[in-house]
C-alpha cells in the first residue's frame, strides 16, 4: 500500500523535507488503533503551504480520526507526523507548539457556552499568546467582521443560529493566527439554509492563501475550492488527485462507487 | 386563500375567575375548599393565640444574650462588635462590586441585624445593643453606597475576605502576646458559634471539595486513589463519628504539647465531612461537560490548568450550584451536632437555658425561636443561590 502511494506522489520521500516551510504537514505511514480496531492503516499525506485539501469518504473510514491526529486530539501509534518542521511526539512542548500553528473547526462547533462570542474568540489569544485584552478585543472584532457577524459579538452561543455559531468557531480558531486550519465536517450539523454562509467564509479563507484540510461532503465546495481531493476508505487513502480527476475520471472503482452514491 | 394572522386567544382573567376555576368549580370542590379553609383558620387561630397570650417569651428575651453569643465575657463584647462591623463593611463593599447574589446576602445581613436589634430592644437589653446593631446595618448600607460609586478591585476584596477570617478569629479568641486577654472558645456560643462554624466550614470545604473532585479524576493513580479513599471513607461515616474523631482521637495522635482548639477541631471535622460531599457534587458537574469542550480547549492550545480554570470549572460549578447550596444549608443545620463534643451553639444554648429551673416547660418557645433563626439563615442562603443562578443563567445557556 505504501509503494503505491510513493509511486503516485513524488513529494513523499524517505528523507526529511528540505524546506519544511513548503511542506507544512507531512504524515508518513500513520497507524491508529481503537482497542482492537485498526482505524488508520498507514496514511501518507503531504500538504504544501497554501494548499486546500478536501478529504472525503464513508463514515468510519478514518478521515476524522486522521485530521484529529494532526493536532494530537488523537494519538497516532505508529508512523510520523511533522507539522511545520515539528514532529509530534509525547513531548507536551511539541504538542503545544503544533497546536499553536493549527486552528480547528468541529462538526458540533464546541463553542464555550458560558462565554460570549467575543470572549470565545479572545480567550486563547489572551491566555495562550499573552496579548493584552484591548489588543485581543480589537483583533477579535476584526475577525468577527471578516466572518460577517460583528453585531453578534456580545451574545452567548445559545442565542445564535447554527451557522452563526460555526462562524464564531471559525473566528475563534483564526484568532490564534494559525498557519493551518483543520475543518472536521463543519457543515454536517447545520440546517440546509445555513450551510452556504459557512462555506462562503471557508471559501474566502482559502482564497486568502490559508492552508486548509477539510473533511466534508460538500462536493460543490470541493470542486470550486480544493487543490486536491483525498478519498479515504477503511483507514487507507484509496485515491487522491485534483478535483477534475476525482470527478471526471476517478482511477479506482471504490472511488467511483462512493461518488455515485453521494452525487445523485 | 391565505390564513389570517390571528391574535392569541384572550385570557379570561381576574382573581374571581381564578377562584371559581380552581377552588369552586364543582359542588365537592366547594365543600373541600370550605372545610380546608376552616381547618387552616382554626390552626392559625390556635397558634396565634398561643404566641400572643400563652407563650412565655421571657425565656427568649431574658436569655437573649446567651442565645446570641453564649458566655462570651460582657466586658470583652467590643471584640464581637468589631468583628461584626468588619463583616458588615466587607459585605457592603462586596455588594457594591459584585452582582445580585452578593447583594442578596448583604441585604439579608443588614435585615438580620435590624431584626436582632428590634428583638434586643423589646428584650430590654442595654440600649447600646440595639443601637450598635442598627449602626451595623447602616454600615452595610453605607459601604454598599461607597462601593457603588468607587468599586474596589476584586483582588482587594478577596484579600479582605481571606484576611478577615484569621483576624476575626484572633480578635475573638485573643492573644496574650498582643495584650488581648484570651477568651476560651468554651465560652463562645449561641448564634455567634453557629454562624462562625458554618461560615468557615462552607468557605473552606468548597475549595477543598473542588480539589478532591479534580483529584478523583486525575491521571496520577496515587492522587486518584487518595482522593477516592478519602471521599468514600468520609461519606461512609456519620458526621457525629467524624466530630468525635476530631475531638477525641486527634489529640491522641498529636504530640502532647500541640493543642488544637476545640472549636477549630469541630470546624475541621465539619469541613472534611462537607468537602467529601462537595467533591461528589462537583464530580457530577465535571462529568456533564461534553468532551467537545475539552477538545476545543486543547485545539486552541490551552494548558491543562488553563483548560480547567477557564473552560471546565466555570461550567461544572455553575451547574452544581443548586446541589451545593443544598449541601451548605444542611451543613448549617448540622452545626447543631457539635453539641455532642461539648460546644454550645444555638441549639446547645437552648438546652442549657431550658435546664434553668424558672424556665422549666418552656420548650416550645425556645425551639420555635431557634427554628425561626435557622429558617431565616437557610432562607437567606437559598434566595442568594437563586439570584446566583439567575445571574449566571443556569439552565439557559
Amino acid at each position: 500500500m505504501i509503494e503505491r502511494k510513493d509511486g503516485q506522489d513524488p513529494r513523499v520521500d524517505d528523507e526529511r523535507p528540505a524546506k519544511p516551510v513548503a511542506d507544512v504537514i507531512v504524515a508518513r505511514d500513520v497507524h491508529k488503533w481503537f482497542g482492537q480496531l485498526h482505524v488508520l492503516r498507514g496514511i501518507n499525506l503531504t500538504v504544501r503551504a497554501g494548499e486546500v485539501v478536501v478529504i472525503f469518504g464513508a463514515s468510519g473510514s478514518g478521515k476524522s480520526t486522521f485530521i484529529r491526529t494532526i493536532n494530537r486530539l488523537e494519538e497516532h501509534q505508529r508512523g510520523q507526523i511533522i507539522v511545520d518542521g515539528i514532529e509530534l511526539s509525547d513531548d507536551i512542548r511539541n504538542i503545544a507548539a503544533v497546536r499553536r500553528e493549527i486552528g480547528m473547526v468541529f462538526q458540533q462547533f464546541n463553542l464555550f457556552p458560558h462565554l460570549t462570542a467575543l470572549q470565545n474568540v479572545t480567550l486563547a489569544p489572551v491566555r495562550v499568546r499573552g496579548w493584552s485584552r484591548d489588543k485581543a478585543d480589537q483583533a477579535a472584532m476584526g475577525i468577527l467582521e471578516r466572518v460577517g457577524i460583528p453585531e453578534q459579538a456580545h451574545k452567548y452561543p445559545a442565542q445564535l443560529s447554527g451557522g452563526q455559531q460555526q462562524r464564531v468557531a471559525i473566528a475563534r480558531a483564526l484568532a490564534m493566527q494559525p498557519k493551518i486550519m483543520l475543518f472536521d465536517e463543519p457543515t454536517s450539523a447545520l440546517d440546509p439554509e445555513m450551510i452556504s454562509e459557512v462555506l462562503d467564509v471557508m471559501r474566502e479563507l482559502a482564497e486568502s492563501g490559508m492552508t486548509m484540510i477539510c473533511v466534508t461532503h460538500e462536493m460543490g465546495f470541493a470542486r470550486a475550492v480544493a487543490n486536491r481531493m483525498v478519498y479515504f476508505d477503511e483507514g487507507l487513502i484509496v485515491e487522491e488527485g485534483p478535483p477534475e480527476q476525482i470527478f471526471g475520471s476517478p482511477q479506482q472503482a471504490r472511488t467511483r462507487q462512493f461518488l455515485s452514491q453521494i452525487l445523485h | 386563500m391565505t390564513a389570517a394572522t390571528l391574535p392569541p386567544p384572550r385570557e379570561t382573567g381576574g382573581p374571581s375567575a381564578w377562584l371559581r376555576q380552581n377552588l369552586f368549580s364543582t359542588w365537592y370542590h366547594t365543600v373541600l375548599t370550605v372545610v380546608v379553609a376552616v381547618l387552616i383558620g382554626l390552626f392559625l387561630w390556635q397558634v396565634g393565640w398561643w404566641a400572643v397570650s400563652e407563650a412565655r417569651w421571657g425565656v427568649v428575651t431574658t436569655n437573649l444574650r446567651l442565645f446570641l453569643v453564649g458566655q462570651y465575657p460582657f466586658e470583652q463584647a467590643w471584640r464581637i462588635w468589631l468583628s461584626l462591623a468588619t463583616l458588615s463593611v466587607l459585605a457592603g463593599l462586596s455588594a457594591g462590586r459584585y452582582g445580585t447574589a452578593v447583594r442578596t446576602l448583604a441585604m439579608w445581613l443588614a435585615a438580620g441585624q435590624l431584626l436582632l436589634g428590634g428583638l434586643a430592644a423589646i428584650s430590654g437589653m442595654a440600649l447600646a445593643v440595639p443601637a450598635l446593631l442598627l449602626l451595623n446595618a447602616a454600615l452595610v448600607w453605607i459601604a454598599f453606597l461607597v462601593s457603588v460609586r468607587r468599586p474596589l478591585p476584586r483582588r482587594a476584596l478577596l484579600f479582605g475576605w481571606i484576611a478577615s477570617v484569621p483576624i476575626s478569629f484572633l480578635l475573638l479568641s485573643g492573644a496574650n502576646a498582643v495584650g488581648l486577654p484570651t477568651v476560651s472558645t468554651n465560652l463562645w456560643g449561641g448564634l455567634l458559634l453557629t454562624v462562625l462554624i458554618a461560615t468557615v466550614g462552607i468557605v473552606l470545604s468548597f475549595p477543598f471539595g473542588v480539589l478532591l473532585a479534580l483529584g478523583r479524576r486525575s491521571d496520577l493513580p496515587a492522587v486518584r486513589l487518595l482522593s477516592t479513599t478519602f471521599i468514600e471513607v468520609v461519606r461512609g461515616v456519620p458526621l457525629v463519628t467524624v466530630l468525635f474523631m476530631a475531638d477525641i482521637m486527634l489529640p491522641l495522635f498529636l504530640p502532647g504539647d500541640v493543642r488544637v482548639d476545640r472549636v477549630a477541631r469541630a470546624i475541621g471535622g465539619i469541613t472534611l465531612f462537607s468537602a467529601a460531599y462537595v467533591a461528589e457534587n462537583v464530580r457530577g458537574g465535571l462529568q456533564a461537560i461534553p468532551t467537545g469542550q475539552i477538545e476545543a480547549a486543547n485545539a486552541l492550545g490551552l494548558s491543562a490548568v488553563q483548560r480547567n480554570r477557564f473552560i471546565v470549572m466555570p461550567q461544572a460549578l455553575r451547574s452544581v450550584i443548586p446541589a451545593n447550596v443544598g449541601l451548605f444549608i444542611s451543613l448549617l443545620k448540622d452545626t447543631t451536632l457539635v453539641v455532642i463534643v461539648g460546644l454550645l451553639e444555638l441549639l446547645g444554648i437552648g438546652r442549657a437555658v431550658l435546664a434553668q429551673s424558672e424556665w422549666f416547660g418552656a420548650q416550645l418557645e425556645v425551639y420555635v425561636f431557634i427554628g425561626a433563626v435557622f429558617f431565616v439563615l437557610c432562607y437567606t442562603m437559598s434566595q442568594a443561590s437563586y439570584r446566583l443562578e439567575e445571574a449566571l443563567g443556569v439552565g439557559q445557556r
